[in-house]
């Protein structure tokens, strides 16, 4: 690790400031992520600006209904919010599949959202990783590939986002609240990631110096019937194989409406909308389950060691539908 | 770059002198000659290195000491009253909820953090009602225990130890 | 043997007597004893698996404010012996792995030395390395010895004829692939030459091994070396001696006077301080039309690295499992550019039994037979290997004990056959065994201090076997005092020495010492000892070693359940029955068989070094990308055992413990597994995509 200043923030402006001036700045939060790549070689930044105790440790509701959640609220404060349990269960779902415990206490919203991916190859200096070093090529395309990508990778990188929160976020639509040096924004969160591409060092369209502040949840009644199933390779504390996030509205057996995104099988959270467009309208059974599945899933390309992961986000898919919709076909 | 910073641990103040760089965990480690918490594997992955700080539990290895100036840490050292070991020191002793020992502090912190956690009513990955209340059974310890790794495999006694406590 | 102590403490559930230390975190590890002036190492890692170092340029890193040395090959002190090219540290500019020791760093803070670590420049002469096993390669070879000390090969019988003539056959490959001991301690030295004598703070299974073993590379009278390790952080068979422990002395030499600190990463684990090879396991079984096997063949690849042997007595166990006429084991080696492996709980019974067991699960189905009632039918009289009888051998009981306990009588035989709500529900079953080792070298001393009380000394160590608590229960046996009258000292080879605290070994050996010395003294001093009266003892030789054939057994049962669509793998239920002779702490030794049951559960589920030919080191080299179990996957988990008394194995009447429960464990699980979905995997790890459909 490089030697680094440190400031810690006292407003959103100035930290702001700060890190847009200077190219080696960046915000840490909680530093769950960030700590673990300076180790590593991975960032190696001359100047952390801490914003994690600048007030954004808020949940609140938004006017015109939907929910604002501060970019500092903790994991597991967030996960334990009435409102969120109540009114979002597949989120709190997707942060307790996270991480542990203890990890939880103190990862942050907005670096949860921004935390890297965990491909064994951007996290080892000494492999070639286009994430890491544009243009030094890819070392995971022909390599060890059990963890990586089946939807929208590129020649030049197939890693995967490793976070189950913002497979929540993305199947509820949540807005990202940006401060940059040229003012605020709101982002779609399906605007907030990309696909690598040829720039696969780019995660999110965010430029340097903008902070996430926070992420709003849109008023979804239908998302009280919601949830977030994930398989990993251990029953807890490990990163998705594949998962999935999925809220439905079922009135007399027809799927009137339903929201899915995938977890593991992309450099971006994963919005299913070839399944959300071949659902809406079908009857809330198993055969259209699996259609809509297969549609999703027509494109995916898998690597040398991910093959099981079309069946397995696809029989995932089918089996957290089943279990939304099971009560109304009681 | 070295920075002067006060420290709380287990009830004593510390004024220390940290480079940026040196994380909560080798601030007591290599600083404060502090080692009740483990370094495991540096990186998050095993929870060797939990203390209580500020109250919850959290890991140390991935906190950086400079952003943590007058923390308050609760080691496993210094749940003890005097000579008197916390409930669920005294719980792993009665289940022999350890072997080589060096997950255990750790898991201690944890188990001592995650009872809080269950009082609060917070939920986890396997609660069978995320709005409703929660029942401590052996099936919510184990998730609720898994940030931290005990490579002897006391898992089924460290279960045993905070079933006793928690009941 | 003779004279088998009357148990009195042995057999009861002593608390841990480092307990209280360890609970409350102040029980000091080897990198946590408290030195003044202490220095910190950080190592430069090779980054390619084969070839020259042609430059090491520490310009940058010498500059740096805070480094107080680099260490090169070029600028290292000499060591005296290089023959053991794993240990030979910046002896030479060869690389023979990725990640060997090409350089060092000592400076003023931990933060300092690995920052100038990353700033030594290292320039090579790169040779193409090949770091793959298969079973196709035209390169194998037969070892003179697998570990310690078998034969490589051996046939007894016409094992092919046998097969080629048996009613039932099977015939197939299992594969188990490279794991890492990963103990939670990461392995430590604190190194300190005072003059020519050098202290070493070490996290080790074995001080005398490391004191031998340093004193020889650097020429020293052993009694110039001194190792202290009161307690370790699990080791697994991965802390005995490795580079790290050779780098910090070597480093230490160079900053004379002043503490080196070397703990290494996780990370660097991984390259550094071994692991259990894969293996390629063919086996071959055939019986008659009653089920009784009339061959068994076991021909097994695995490797080693180019630079040092270390050859897994993979197919020693199935030597002696299993009553058959014609028997043949043969082992073949790769020497490749890798790290070299090293033994981990289990060497050679924990993957050959993985294979053995499920071959025997197979082979119970196709003969149409009840697995446990198979097993029973296959038991031997005698030794097939050796022809001895057993000094004890109670594997039909723990079947028999096990099957009742677990509800064997209620399964339906029929695959695939029972599915609760979402998930395919099966059981497995399979036997355990491991050999009563008994390792030469350990002596005790016992002296009447003041109050009564009596200092017993062995150099002995506590790696969470439980070593400070039973080795005291047997102490005051020997002595016929209260445990309370005991004080007992490990952990430094300023004590008499003693054997590596490996291969199940240590009861049997230290205690063996301490009974011995505990007779000396009584037959000097008698009852009534003044203060200060002292006597020493050895492990004595045993000669019923050469009559009889000694080995622990034990039956595991375990309830899989695989979940219809995703495929995920979970083990609800284990249960373990052994018969290791006399059990000297309940308390402990349940400990002991439950947790490495719980490893053995990880290596089913999870554990898996992927190597990365390309580079030439294993890609997933950290804990979240090398997954050993959590809490969360292990369900209802316990061990009994069986009463045994065997007056042959030692004078406490004792097997070794530490290993067994390993042994078997992976093959119950799936054999479970092939119950539950009728898909029968024969590589290990048991991952979800292996059973998704």
């Amino acid at each position: 690790m490089i030697p680094f200043d440190y400031e810690r923030a006292d407003d959103a402006r100035s930290a702001v400031a700060t890190v847009a001036g200077r190219p080696g700045a960046v915000f840490l939060g909680a530093g769950t992520n960030l700590v673990d790549h300076m180790k590593l070689g991975v960032a190696n930044p001359d100047l952390l600006v801490d914003v994690s105790r600048l007030p954004f440790d808020v949940i609140e509701p938004l006017q015109g209904g939907g929910v604002r959640i501060g970019a500092t609220v903790r994991n597991s404060d967030l996960a334990a919010a009435p409102v969120i349990r109540q009114r979002y269960p597949m989120l709190a779902a997707a942060l307790l599949a996270g991480a542990s415990g203890q990890l939880r206490n103190v990862a942050t919203t907005a670096g949860n959202l921004l935390q890297r991916t965990r491909c064994v190859y951007f996290q080892d200096v000494t492999t070639p990783c286009n994430k890491r070093r544009p243009g030094s090529g890819c070392s995971a395309v022909e390599g060890y590939t059990r963890d990586h990508a089946i939807l929208g990778a590129s020649p030049h990188c197939v890693a995967v986002h490793p976070s189950d929160m913002a497979v929540a976020l993305t199947a509820l639509d949540a807005v990202v609240q940006v401060e940059g040096p040229s003012g605020p924004r709101s982002l779609a969160i399906s605007d907030l990631y990309r696909l690598p591409g040829d720039q696969p060092q780019r995660d999110t369209v965010l430029e340097h110096g903008e902070l996430i502040t926070a992420v709003d949840l849109p008023e979804l009644p239908m998302a009280a019937r919601s949830s977030y199933r994930k398989v990993r390779d251990r029953a807890s504390y490990a990163f998705a194989l594949v998962s999935v996030a999925a809220a439905v509205d079922v009135v007399d057996g027809v799927m009137r409406d339903v929201r899915i995104a995938l977890g593991g099988v992309a450099h971006k959270p994963w919005r299913a909308s070839r399944a959300e467009e071949a659902l809406r309208g079908a009857p809330a059974a198993e055969d259209a389950f699996r259609h809509a599945a297969d549609a999703e899933l027509t494109e995916a390309r898998p690597l040398r060691d991910n093959a099981f992961k079309i069946p397995m986000a696809r029989n995932t898919m089918v089996t957290v539908l089943r279990g939304l919709t099971w009560e109304e076909g009681r | 770059m070295d920075v002067e910073m006060t420290l709380r641990v287990d009830g004593a103040r510390y004024r220390l002198v940290v480079d940026t760089r040196t994380t909560l965990l080798d601030a007591l480690r290599e600083r404060l000659g502090i080692t009740s918490p483990k370094k495991g594997c540096d990186h998050g992955q095993c929870g060797a290195c939990t203390v209580l700080l500020d109250g919850r539990r959290a890991t140390t290895c991935l906190a950086l000491a400079v952003a943590h100036d007058d923390a308050e840490i609760i080691t496993a050292n210094g749940l003890a009253a005097g000579e008197e070991l916390h409930p669920v020191a005294r719980a792993f002793l009665d289940h022999d909820g350890f072997q080589c020992g060096y997950c255990t502090p750790g898991q201690i912190c944890s188990a001592v953090g995650m009872l809080d956690e269950v009082e609060a009513g917070w939920p986890s990955h396997v609660s069978e009602e995320l709005a409703g209340g929660v029942e401590l059974d052996d099936e919510e310890i184990r998730e609720r225990m898994s940030g931290n790794l005990c490579r002897c495999g006391a898992y089924a006694n460290i279960v045993a130890a905070i079933r006793e406590v928690a009941r | 043997m003779t004279g088998l102590l009357e148990p009195r403490a042995i057999g009861t559930s002593l608390e841990r007597l480092d307990g209280r230390a360890k609970v409350t975190g102040t029980a000091p590890y080897a990198f946590e004893h408290p030195v003044d002036n202490g220095v910190y190492l950080h190592p430069v890692q090779s980054s390619i698996a084969r070839g020259r170092i042609t430059a090491v340029d520490a310009t940058e890193a010498e500059a740096l404010d805070g480094v107080i040395a680099v260490l090169t090959p070029a600028n290292a002190p000499r060591l005296v012996s290089g023959d053991d090219r794993e240990l030979a540290v910046l002896q030479s500019d060869e690389v023979g792995f990725r990640g060997q020791f090409v350089a060092a760093v000592v400076a003023e803070s931990s933060e300092i030395a690995r920052q100038a670590a990353d700033m030594v420049g290292v320039t090579y002469d790169r040779q193409p390395h090949d770091t793959e096993l298969r079973a196709d390669r035209d390169d194998l070879y037969a070892p003179g010895v697998v570990n310690p000390d078998y034969p490589t090969d051996t046939s007894d019988g016409d094992p092919d004829g046998a097969f080629a003539s048996a009613a039932v056959t099977i015939d197939e490959t299992y594969t188990t692939p490279m794991e890492h001991n990963n103990p939670m301690e990461p392995h430590a030295t604190v190194a300190l030459w005072a003059g020519d004598a050098l202290t070493l703070y070490d996290s080790t299974q074995g001080p005398n091994l490391v004191r031998d073993g340093i004193a020889g590379l650097f020429g020293l009278p052993a009694d110039r070396v001194r190792v202290i390790a009161p307690h370790v952080g699990g080791g697994f068979g991965s802390k005995t001696l490795h580079a790290n422990v050779v780098l910090a002395a070597v480093a230490a030499r160079v900053v004379a006077g002043r503490p080196v600190k070397f703990a290494l990463t996780r990370q660097q684990m991984f390259s550094l301080v071994g692991y259990r090879t894969p293996t390629i396991q063919r086996i071959r079984l055939g019986a008659d039309s009653d089920g009784r096997l009339t061959a068994i063949t076991h021909d097994v690849i695995e490797q080693t690295s180019r630079i040092k042997e270390f050859a897994e007595q993979t197919a020693v166990p199935t030597r002696s499992m299993y009553a058959a006429p014609n028997r043949r084991t043969t082992h073949r080696l790769a020497a490749l550019d890798v790290p070299v492996p090293t033994w981990m709980r289990g060497p050679g019974e924990c993957p050959g039994m993985y294979a053995l067991e499920s071959a025997m699960d197979e082979m119970a189905l196709a003969c149409g037979l009840d697995p446990v009632e198979f097993r029973i039918r296959n038991e031997p009289d005698v030794d097939p290997e050796s022809g001895l009888p057993f000094s004890s051998r109670n594997l039909v009981a723990c079947l028999r004990e096990g099957a009742r306990r677990f509800g064997w009588e209620r399964r339906d035989p029929i695959p695939a056959a029972r599915r609760e709500d979402g998930w395919l529900v099966g059981t497995g079953v399979a036997a355990s065994t491991f050999p009563v080792i008994r390792i030469p070298g350990s002596a005790a001393t016992i002296r009447r201090v003041h109050d009564g009380r009596y200092r017993v000394e062995i150099a002995a160590v506590d790696i969470g076997t439980g070593t400070w608590t039973a080795l005291t229960q047997i102490a005051a046996d020997a002595l016929d005092v209260p445990v309370d009258a005991v004080d007992l000292q490990i952990g430094d080879t300023a004590l008499p020495p003693a054997s590596v605290a490996g291969g199940s070994s240590g009861i049997t050996s230290w205690g063996s010492a301490v009974v011995d010395a505990a007779r000396e003294f009584r037959e000097k001093y008698g009852p009534d000892p003044e203060d200060g009266d002292e006597a020493g003892g050895a492990m004595p030789d045993n000669p019923d070693t050469e009559r009889f054939a000694m080995h622990a057994y034990g039956a595991q049962f375990a309830e899989v359940r695989v979940h219809a669509d995703t495929g995920e793998i979970r083990v609800p239920r284990l249960l373990g029955v052994f018969a290791a002779g006399r059990i000297i702490n309940p308390r402990t030794a349940r400990s002991q068989f439950v947790g490495a049951m719980t490893m053995g559960l990880s290596m089913a589920l999870h554990e898996d070094s992927v190597m990365d030919p390309r580079f030439g080191q294993v890609a997933n080299h950290d804990f979240a990308g090398y997954h050993i179990a959590t809490n969360a996957d292990i369900g209802s988990i316990d061990a009994i055992w069986i009463e045994e008394d065997d007056p042959h194995v030692n004078a406490m009447g004792s097997k070794g413990i530490g290993e067994i429960g390993i042994v078997g464990t992976a093959a119950a699980i799936a054999n479970a597994a092939h119950h539950a979905t009728g898909i029968r995997i024969r590589d290990l790890p048991l991952t979800a995509d292996k059973y998704i459909r």
